[in-house]
């Protein structure tokens, strides 16, 4: 800053009478509270901002993993990325995973707590044996449900033969493992939807269906009519929560991959940045890549957003 | 809608009577309700169960398989021994025990500084710093792996217990969680301390965290059990054996002894196990605390 500047503006202040009382702050501002928010701040900012620029940097460069000189390539990645089939291929599974564990997870979600909350004398026994799941580490889910599988000896085929729907073939799973990832994921999560239904369900007074009661409705118009409007606000979180958490599937596709499943060629989009990353050592690829994950759910996250804020009011 | 309205809006002057909770009746639409949902519950537990007489039974009778009998023909405790004898299983729990302490303790600690700061201090600034911390709660971890190892590993951290540890204490949600909470601590109670000349951290210690156990224990709970069960960023930073957390361990080098049945349900056992004792010391917080994402 050079003095011509600086003088004047340091005059004026000088010049300037002494403030009046402040009228308008009657709380103390002091940097205080900033040591408060300081250790947070420095990791945050060490472990997501910077590495969120970072990314965003890489991805108009050639980094990879290898250490060799970072050349600047421009859009050359994101111009790549949306043309490369296997790609598109990995983002179109992960969408297939999306649209069908989502419906099962929400509907199934419901359905059970809708159980639980009518047969309130085993709840316990119910939230216990729906929610433990949802505890357990993705390694031993798959571990369980891969010996499940299992065309020789594994439980569901067994059963499915014994039913006459299977024979010795996996039945649906043989040929396409989507649907075999796709229930142990349902499996394994649903107890978090069926908690949050269950949370809702409580929060509606008795009143509401002793009204209807007097009108003479029975269960199914009270589940129509009160029951499930109410839980409008709750269906919108629930699923908008299973959107998110779906377009993220890696960890289960990742683990039965190459076991009973038959995923070999086969990626979820995760598992594509993954390997261009660690595997192609193509870092800055990768970061494009991970850009266009970002964007998908920034965008559900936006609409989870303003649904909480909306509940605020 | 406006009927329903009207309807809620009568109710409130029902007489209290009317209030009383009848005794349920047992009807057959009530009766199958419970047979329903017993019957579900039942079903959703056949997984644990399966994993759990597979691994009591020998090895040779659990992966030959077939025929499918739930009760061992043998009791046995090899797959068990052969775990312990390994002793990476082991290995594995302690460092999946490390580094979730870790971030509980670190997450926790930060967070209430944070959100205290949030909720009762003014700074230059704080609005714009609060946004930017809430902006973080979108922020999807996967997509930040590949430029997040590239720092951690130029800090040298790759394969240590902090690399592990230190990304996954960035919890925006908790400081969010948290803010909220304090704020609706009414300020009459630390009126009493100010005027004694106690300072913040004072306030924060002897007025403020007394009145917040149970949200602490739900933001700790959901820290713990969120970091044992994360699976993908310890899959990237622990490359060698004996610094990986137990889902990684399992996941990547027990795959790799190939189909020992029993052997194997019985790591799923041990692997469940722990988090299993945790759901079911602290279910009653676990369960609100999972309700409140929707409540609020």
């Amino acid at each position: 800053m050079s003095t011509d500047t600086a003088t004047p503006a340091a005059a004026s202040t000088a010049d300037r009478p002494p403030s009046p009382a402040p009228a308008r702050a009657p709380k103390r501002r002091s940097w205080l509270g900033l040591w408060f928010v300081l250790p947070f701040l420095a990791v945050y900012a060490v472990f997501m901002l910077w590495p969120m620029l970072l990314g965003l940097y890489y991805s108009f460069t050639d980094k990879s993993l290898t250490g060799r000189p970072v050349e600047w390539i421009g859009l050359a990645n994101w111009a790549e990325a949306f043309g490369d089939p296997a790609a598109m291929d990995s983002l179109w599974n992960t969408a297939r995973f999306t649209v069908l564990s989502t419906p099962p997870l929400v509907i199934l979600g419901l359905a059970f707590a809708l159980l639980a909350h009518r047969a309130r004398r085993i709840g316990w026994f119910l939230r216990l044996s729906f929610f433990a799941p949802f505890v357990i580490p993705v390694s031993v889910v798959t571990m369980i449900w891969l010996w499940m599988y299992q065309p020789a000896g594994g439980l569901i085929n067994h059963y499915l033969g014994e039913w006459g729907l299977g024979g010795d073939r996996l039945w649906a799973f043989q040929e396409d493992a989507m649907g075999s990832v796709v229930a142990t994921t349902v499996w394994w999560t649903l107890g978090f939807n069926f908690l949050l239904y269950l949370a809702a369900l409580q929060t509606i007074p008795a009143e509401v269906y002793e009204a209807a009661d007097i009108d003479g409705a029975n269960s199914l118009q009270k589940l129509w009519g009160i029951t499930l409007p109410l839980l409008k606000r709750t269906t919108a979180l629930v699923i908008v929560l299973q959107l998110i958490a779906s377009l993220r599937i890696f960890d289960q596709y990742y683990l039965m991959a190459g076991g009973a499943a038959n995923l070999a060629t086969e990626n979820v989009f995760i598992q594509y940045i993954y390997n261009s990353g660690f595997v192609g050592f193509r870092i800055g690829y990768a970061s494009a890549l991970s850009y266009i994950l970002f964007v998908c759910i920034i965008v559900i996250a936006l609409i989870q957003f303003r649904l909480l804020s909306r509940r605020e009011d | 809608m406006t009927a329903l309205q009207t309807r809620l809006e009568a109710s409130e002057d029902a007489p209290r009577a009317a209030k009383r909770r009848r005794r349920p009746r047992v009807t057959p639409g009530s009766a199958l309700v419970y047979f329903a949902a017993f019957a579900l519950a039942l079903l959703w537990l056949v997984p644990f169960l399966w994993a759990l007489t597979t691994s009591f039974k020998p090895e040779t009778e659990a992966s030959l398989g077939q025929p499918i009998h739930w009760i061992p023909r043998e009791w046995s405790l090899e797959g068990y021994r052969i775990l312990f004898e390994r002793g990476e299983h082991v290995t594995w729990m302690v460092n999946s025990t490390v580094v979730s302490t870790i971030v509980t303790a670190l997450t926790l600690g930060m967070c209430v500084l944070a959100a205290y700061g949030f909720s009762r201090l003014d700074f230059p600034g704080k609005k714009v710093v609060y946004g930017v911390v809430l902006a973080g709660i979108m922020v999807p971890a996967e997509a930040l792996i590949i430029p997040l190892f590239d720092v951690v590993s130029a800090l040298r951290l790759v394969d240590t217990y902090w690399g592990l540890a230190l990304p996954q204490t960035v919890a925006p949600v908790m400081i969010f969680i948290l803010k909220r909470f304090f704020d609706a601590i009414p300020r009459d109670y630390e009126e009493a301390a100010r005027i004694d000349g106690a300072g913040h951290l004072r306030v924060l210690r002897s007025v403020i965290l007394p009145l917040s156990g149970p949200i602490l224990a739900a933001v700790g709970i959901f820290t713990f059990i969120g970091s044992w069960n994360n699976f993908l960023w310890p899959l990237l930073v622990a490359n060698d054996p004996s610094i990986m957390t137990l889902p990684v361990g399992l996941g990547v080098v027990a795959r790799g002894y190939g189909l020992l049945y029993a052997q194997n349900m019985a790591a799923a056992v041990l692997g469940a196990l722990p988090l299993l004792i945790v759901f079911l010391i602290f279910q009653k917080q676990i369960v609100k605390g999972v309700a409140g994402v929707g409540l609020k």
